[in-house]
């Protein structure tokens, strides 16, 4: 994940300059954002490039590295040090303590979506508008460029985006003579009819996962989440989330959904061997699949996300992130250079051609990105559908500025409903009620 | 993945075997000795059991280190795919990433000699002290190091990683060194062995001879000490080699990771938006971790007798 070629000597590689570092530790007494040539504009971009320095960007995307190579050879006077801290959660956690300990912080963070509220809220990550992101809005596509700003702040840019579509093993629905369903109340006659073929094979995997329902809710036209400032508002009673927990409460019942865990071994087997028949995700996935299913190269395809009422066009995000530049870095105007190439800039399509699916509405529909044909998915143009997709995104989306807690206990809470003889609005209510109380304690102010 | 230690009793000498008395008289021709054992059916089968238990992980190790990212997912786990990867899998185990793999595994050997060495290094002179000196404050000290023993070294990784922080040491391979060389454990084993390996007499015949005590040490008690020195040497390295917690939290810096930081970083890039899954190398780098402590308990192992002292003085 990073070039061994360009290694920087570690500090405290002896006991003294170990005492030097101490010394000098106390001695800035932790205060670390220095305000003198940093305030902020984008001409201290256009300084920075030209004074050059090192940057360390945290990430565990795969295809970053290739864009810090080519961000150093555009601007030779530039180092960037690319660290896989750990993936989502794991990276989260290590950035908080990075910031609360105020050593070690990153120059350059990627955080997804459903957790940038909870950076820029606490104040953790830079508004980057001062420096020239204001005027990027209109390159971004709503649902990403909508996740990333917070009325005129904007606190990180979209690298890569979403927007879901429904992928389903044709074999397997050939097979038995399937049709591909253009809404969920299809899916579910598709589930049982799938199931009483075969009782190995299983529409899907879901075993309770967070980031799923609340898209879903989300294409549902669901707003269970409402955030102003520290007024956060928690509703799980609404009609989007309601619809959502009908259909999906049939699924359950009918025993129609395979009980493995996304992103296990035995989950990779099942994509593989057909025994998981549809996935419904990110315009991302293609990847995963490609390199964690190779043996059902050719099975699979991309068809829209079925809708909740016939004949509606209404799609939302799933997963996605933005770089994100911490308010502790020291050199943030040569952060902010990078996160734009990155986001915004020549960085976007080597990052496409390496797989990853953009958020910028150019290359999203450039002619070439759409007429690109995937032989996994047997020379089908998937892009087409992805770009469809994210025109439709529901609008006015939020998550919670603490989204990473939230999930954490969705198990416990919804994910009861898969396991037990509890429903899936009684898990809801459970879910929301458990939210609120950790908002309240929080200090936010709840309703 | 632990190796379990071999048994390390080899008889000294076979005594004629003396008749037992008491309970009953053995009948001729069937006298049971330590090298005539008796046999019993029903022990064999447990103990054949437990070699089962202990080396199907490994067999399946092996065996699926030599399948593809799809065979993996495709073919039974015990046995072989028809596609024969194991070369190439190597191959590409030390060529992912830039050759990351190879950095890691250097990564690892530092830890392993610099961290377990020196852990060896200070409970063997710890231990010959404790049992060999007198000096007050011996009890206090024992007190401490059972003690020590009983605290299990994940309790103390976060506050030894907060005071690590607030030095200036994490994220540098000092945060990974220092904490492993302390091992209650090794000194505690190390000051049993050598109260009871090296005679005080020994030591009373040196001094005489007016040797100093630390080439007394060196040259006397040190050979002395070989077999619990290897011992205590296998402990440590392999709870070095095998640390995973404290690298956890106090390396952020993929250029220090050891092999098992890094092999779970490739095992969790599968589970991201747009990762890469690439089991295969996950499992035959995980083959090529435990090598090389397979080689170093087969290495060591003839080192590991006891009674070199024996014979050595009239008892």
């Amino acid at each position: 994940m990073y070039n061994t070629a360009r290694r920087r000597t570690v500090r405290g590689a002896g006991l003294a300059s170990v005492l030097a570092l101490a010394l000098t530790l106390t001695a800035c007494g932790g205060s670390s954002d220095d305000s003198g040539s940093d305030s902020g504009s984008a001409d201290d971009v256009k300084t920075a490039l030209e004074k050059g320095g090192s940057l360390t960007v945290w990430t565990w995307d795969s295809t970053m590295p290739k864009v810090a190579k080519d961000f150093e050879a555009a601007h030779p006077k530039v180092k960037v040090k690319v660290v896989n801290a750990g993936t989502s959660k794991e990276e989260y956690t290590a950035l908080q303590n990075a910031i609360a300990a105020g050593k070690g912080v990153p120059d350059v963070a990627q955080i997804e979506y459903f957790a940038l509220g909870q950076f820029s809220l606490a104040k953790s990550v830079a508004d980057l508008s001062k420096y020239g992101a204001d005027k990027l809005g209109d390159s971004f596509s709503p649902g990403p460029w909508n996740a990333v700003k917070s009325g005129e702040a904007v606190y990180g840019l979209p690298v890569d985006s979403g927007p879901m579509a429904l992928y389903y093993n044709k074999k397997v629905f050939d097979k038995y003579k399937i049709a591909v369903p253009a809404t969920w109340d299809e899916y579910v006659t598709a589930a049982e009819k799938l199931h009483k073929a075969d009782p190995k094979a299983y529409i899907t995997a879901d075993t309770g996962e967070a980031g799923f329902a609340t898209s879903l809710i989300w294409q549902a036209g669901g707003h269970p989440y409402t955030v102003d400032g520290t007024n956060v508002g928690i509703d799980f009673t609404d009609p989007g989330s309601a619809t959502f927990a009908k259909t999906w409460q049939k699924l359950i019942d009918g025993k129609l959904l395979a009980p493995v865990t996304s992103w296990t071994d035995e989950w990779f087997k099942g994509l593989a061997d057909g025994t998981i028949a549809t996935l419904a995700t990110g315009a991302w996935m293609p990847t995963n699949l490609t390199t964690g299913a190779p043996a059902a190269a050719g099975d699979w395809r991309v068809a829209p996300l079925p809708q909740w009422k016939a004949g509606e066009k209404s799609s939302a995000e799933s997963g996605g992130s933005s770089l994100a530049v911490p308010a502790a870095g020291k050199n943030k105007a040569l952060a902010y250079a990078f996160t734009e190439y990155a986001a915004a800039g020549a960085g976007v399509k080597s990052r496409v051609k390496d797989g990853a699916y953009p958020a910028t509405t150019a290359d999203m529909t450039s002619k070439e990105f759409l007429d690109t044909k995937f032989d996994y998915f047997g020379g089908q143009e998937i892009n087409k559908v992805f770009a469809q997709s994210a025109s439709e995104v529901a609008p006015d989306w939020s998550y919670l500025p603490f989204q990473v807690y939230a999930n954490s206990i969705f198990n416990d809470t919804v994910g009861k409903a898969y396991v037990s003889g509890t429903t899936l609005s009684e898990g809801l209510a459970a879910w929301q009620k458990q939210s609120r109380d950790y908002g309240s304690e929080q200090g936010f102010t709840v309703k | 993945m632990g190796a379990t230690a071999p048994a390390t009793a080899t008889p000294g000498e076979d005594r004629a075997p003396r008749p037992v008395t008491g309970l009953r008289t053995p009948r001729p021709g069937r006298r049971h000795s330590v090298n005539r054992p008796r046999r019993s059916v029903l022990l064999t089968v447990l103990t054949g059991l437990v070699l089962v238990y202990a080396l199907v992980p490994l067999v399946w190790l092996v065996i699926n280190s030599t399948k593809t990212q799809s065979g993996l997912l495709s073919s039974s786990g015990l046995w072989f795919d028809s596609d024969f990867a194991f070369f190439r899998n190597i191959a590409d185990t030390l060529t992912y990433n830039d050759g990351v793999f190879v950095r890691w595994l250097f990564n690892t050997l530092l830890y392993v000699v610099v961290g377990a060495g020196g852990a060896t290094f200070l409970a063997v002179l710890g231990g010959y002290a404790l049992a060999k000196f007198q000096f007050p404050g011996k009890r206090g000290i024992f007190a401490v190091v059972i003690g020590a023993v009983a605290v299990p070294g994940t309790a103390l990784a976060v506050p030894t990683f907060l005071m690590f922080s607030k030095m200036g040491l994490t994220d540098t391979p000092w945060a990974v060194i220092i904490p492993s060389l302390i091992s209650p454990f090794g000194l505690y084993l190390m000051w049993v062995f050598a109260a009871e390996a090296i005679p005080t007499e020994l030591l009373e015949a040196a001094r005489i001879d007016g040797a100093s005590e630390i080439r007394t040490f060196f040259t006397v008690s040190l050979p002395l000490l070989a077999p619990g020195i290897v011992t205590v040497l296998l402990f440590t390295m392999v709870a070095t080699w095998n640390n995973y917690f404290l690298p956890l939290i106090m390396l952020k810096n993929p250029d220090w990771y050891p092999l098992t930081l890094g092999l779970n970083s490739w095992n969790a890039q599968a589970q991201t938006n747009g990762g890469e899954a690439i089991f295969n190398l996950v499992i035959t780098g995980s083959l090529l971790t435990i090598v090389p402590l397979i080689a170093a308990f087969l290495l060591l192992q003839r080192y590991w007798q006891s009674g070199l002292a024996a014979g050595s003085v009239k008892e």
